[in-house]
């Protein structure tokens, strides 16, 4: 039996409560993360039940978040340190990729680095251009790192478990917008719910087109897919879930079947996750095209404060559903 | 004051004179191309400053530093065949031909490795201090950092964190006067290095004439016992790279002030000699023993070469991707397509 909704904030509370309570090794570490009990109170009562020991508030120091992390993985710790956004990780951009993704490879496999970097993700809210990301594809560019981007509470939680559990490093982000929806769980007693890195997910079938995405644009998808059905297409929704490594046999599948594709996403577009699907499917799916590859990003612009053109730069099931029809 | 045995002296020559032997036959290999790379830091002029401090830690200590790394990983005990070879790309290399150079690390010498990004290894050192502290163990991490390196967001951010959390950390700032091309007093505001670190409240032990290794080991033990019982510790080490930046430095070819101030470090603040004046002077009848020292270091250095160039290069794909990722049961699968790495 399904455990009982609750909102994707508090699946991925759960599931780090649950692993540190499993893995003495397993700390977090982050702005805020300890007494103001995290800045999106995914750590809330963390400190009264671990102690300052294992919930460590960092000064604004990106940059040593990132690399304090990966010596401590090295030397046998499993942290899970948090960017209280994303925005704030470009800071620890060379912590991250140059560092946490490589030291195992030039040491040739002398060290293992387990450690997981969360942050909250995503654009609106008239939060403003620079706080106002939702780059994982950046971060997806380079070898060494994986990169979970979950679209609902069930999983989030399996994907994070998995997550520290694994010995590689791992970014996971979180889209701000989906922390307070309500999703099933599994099972109250299965704590040891996993969802494997890199395996994705069909969120409904259909066999006209295939709807590619993660995070937060398998919402537009699936909202879009409705509606499209009321028109008499059927869309198949295909959550990646990982950004790395691409979970690629499944999306060949759904497009032998439906010999098209649209791929949503919040981030910008040049560069992006749509150009890297759209690129791999026609390399390796050139014979089952019946029509052209299409995206839906958000617009290549910073964005703006005002809401009503805020609203304009960003993704939505309207502009997926559209795009749909331009190739049914 | 504390004061090295005569058996530890004649060990920190031997130390000494294989590395010099080692970095100016790696200078030579790379200006005969049997060394490859384009990034060779050596050091030679340095090695009292590695030698006496790390004379000052016992065997479950961490060692960590920056590209100039050759010269710790000796004093470390690293096999010379395995660095030699990683030089050459080797399979034998100990990074597998993965790492060269500015990549040398040995998980059982507690050598966290070298790292190429000025400042990148600063955090992981706390990390790996931090570690230490989790654990309620007293372990220091004796961290390497060049004085180009405090310019950086790395090293403030890093440092802060290590005095907040009182990480037994010793920072040894390796001052050789240049961050590449640029003189220190061009570079840094605050020319007292180890000033930057005390403040942010961290104990400095000031500045140290880092070409006497005595003088070197005399202020590390007092750094290493404070950071085991306290908390981080600051060094600056005042020293000179008699290679330049790295091989393809050309400075001193073309800048007269620079290749007479080379001279007068080398003439008058020579490691080598400082030590085995210090040595003769204070014992007897150890001259046969220094002489074997360095007699030692040429055929252990012949060794190496002979070793590395008669070993493999990697030449496969399996090769090149394997170790990107620790082989995990719960990755799902590894898409070739787009290299996300074999293992």
């Amino acid at each position: 039996m399904a455990g009982r909704n609750v909102a994707m904030r508090e699946a991925i509370r759960r599931a780090l409560q649950e692993e540190m309570r499993r893995d003495e090794n397993v700390f977090v570490m982050g702005e805020e993360v300890a007494y103001w009990q995290g800045t999106h109170r995914v750590t809330r009562g963390f400190l009264e039940e671990f102690g300052e020991r294992r919930v460590r508030d960092t000064p604004i120091s990106e940059m040593a978040i990132g690399g304090v992390a990966v010596g401590a993985a090295m030397a046998g710790l499993r942290p899970v340190a948090e960017f209280m956004t994303i925005n704030f990780a470009f800071l620890a951009l060379d912590a991250i990729a140059n560092h946490a993704g490589k030291v195992r490879y030039f040491f040739d496999g002398m060290f293992k680095v387990p450690l997981v970097y969360r942050a909250a993700s995503g654009w609106g809210n008239q939060a403003t251009a620079s706080h106002s990301h939702s780059p994982e594809p950046i971060f997806a560019h380079f070898p060494g790192v994986y990169v979970g981007c979950p679209s609902n509470s069930m999983d989030a939680y399996g994907m994070l478990k998995t997550s520290i559990r694994d010995d590689n490093p791992v970014l996971f982000t979180e889209s701000i917008a989906l922390y307070p929806k309500p999703g099933p769980m599994p099972d109250d007693e299965d704590t040891d719910y996993l969802i494997p890195i890199g395996k994705g997910d069909i969120k409904r079938e259909g066999s006209d087109v295939t709807l590619v995405a993660y995070a937060r644009g398998v919402d537009w998808a699936l909202q879009a897919a409705r509606q499209l059905a009321r028109e008499g297409v059927e869309a198949e929704v295909v959550d990646l879930r990982w950004l790395r490594p691409l979970d690629m046999d499944l999306v060949y599948s759904s497009f032998k079947k439906t010999n098209r594709c649209v791929i949503v996403e919040e981030s910008l577009p040049m560069y992006s996750f749509g150009s890297e699907i759209a690129a791999l499917l026609q390399e390796h799916m050139f014979d089952y095209m019946d029509a052209p590859i299409k995206r839906v990003a958000a617009e290549d612009v910073p964005l703006p404060y005002s809401k009503e053109i805020e609203l304009l730069a960003l993704p939505d099931a309207q502009k997926v559903a559209d795009a749909v029809k331009e190739i049914v | 004051m504390a004061s090295p045995s005569k058996d530890m002296l004649l060990d920190w020559y031997r130390q000494m004179v294989l590395i010099r032997e080692f970095e100016e036959t790696c200078h030579r290999l790379y200006e005969e191309k049997r060394i490859t790379g384009v990034y060779m830091h050596l050091y030679s002029g340095h090695e009292a400053s590695g030698i006496g401090s790390m004379a000052a830690l016992r065997p479950s200590d961490h060692v960590i530093t920056a590209y100039r790394d050759h010269g710790i990983a000796l004093i470390l005990g690293m096999d010379p065949g395995a660095v030699m070879a990683e030089m050459m790309g080797k399979k034998t290399g100990s990074s597998g031909g993965k790492g060269g150079s500015m990549h040398l690390a040995s998980a059982e010498h507690n050598f966290w490795g070298g790292y190429a990004i000025v400042g990148g290894h600063l955090p992981l050192a706390a990390g790996i201090a931090l570690e230490a502290r989790y654990r309620g163990s007293d372990d220091v991490t004796m961290t390497y950092v060049g004085d180009g390196a405090t310019n950086n967001g790395y090293f403030h951010e890093s440092l802060n964190m290590s005095s907040i959390w009182d990480l037994p950390v010793v920072w040894i700032i390796e001052n050789n006067g240049y961050g590449m091309g640029t003189e220190v007093n061009r570079a840094s505001g605050q020319i007292e290095l180890h000033r930057k670190a005390e403040a942010y409240g961290i104990k400095s032990f000031g500045r140290v004439n880092a070409q006497d290794a005595l003088e070197v080991y005399a202020v590390a033990t007092q750094a290493v016992d404070y950071a085991r019982k306290h908390g981080p510790a600051v060094v600056e080490h005042v020293t000179y790279r008699y290679r330049g930046h790295g091989v393809s430095d050309k400075q001193y070819d073309s800048r007269e002030d620079m290749s007479a101030e080379l001279r007068e470090w080398m003439d008058c603040r020579e490691p080598i000699k400082i030590l085995r004046d210090q040595i003769l002077k204070k014992h007897t009848g150890v001259k046969a023993v220094l002489a074997a020292h360095e007699e030692d270091a040429k055929r252990i250095v012949k060794g190496a070469v002979e070793f590395a160039e008669a070993s493999e290069l990697p030449t496969t794909y399996q090769e090149l991707f394997q170790n990107t990722y620790v082989h995990s049961k719960m990755v799902h699968k590894t898409d070739m397509s787009v290299g996300a790495g074999i293992d």
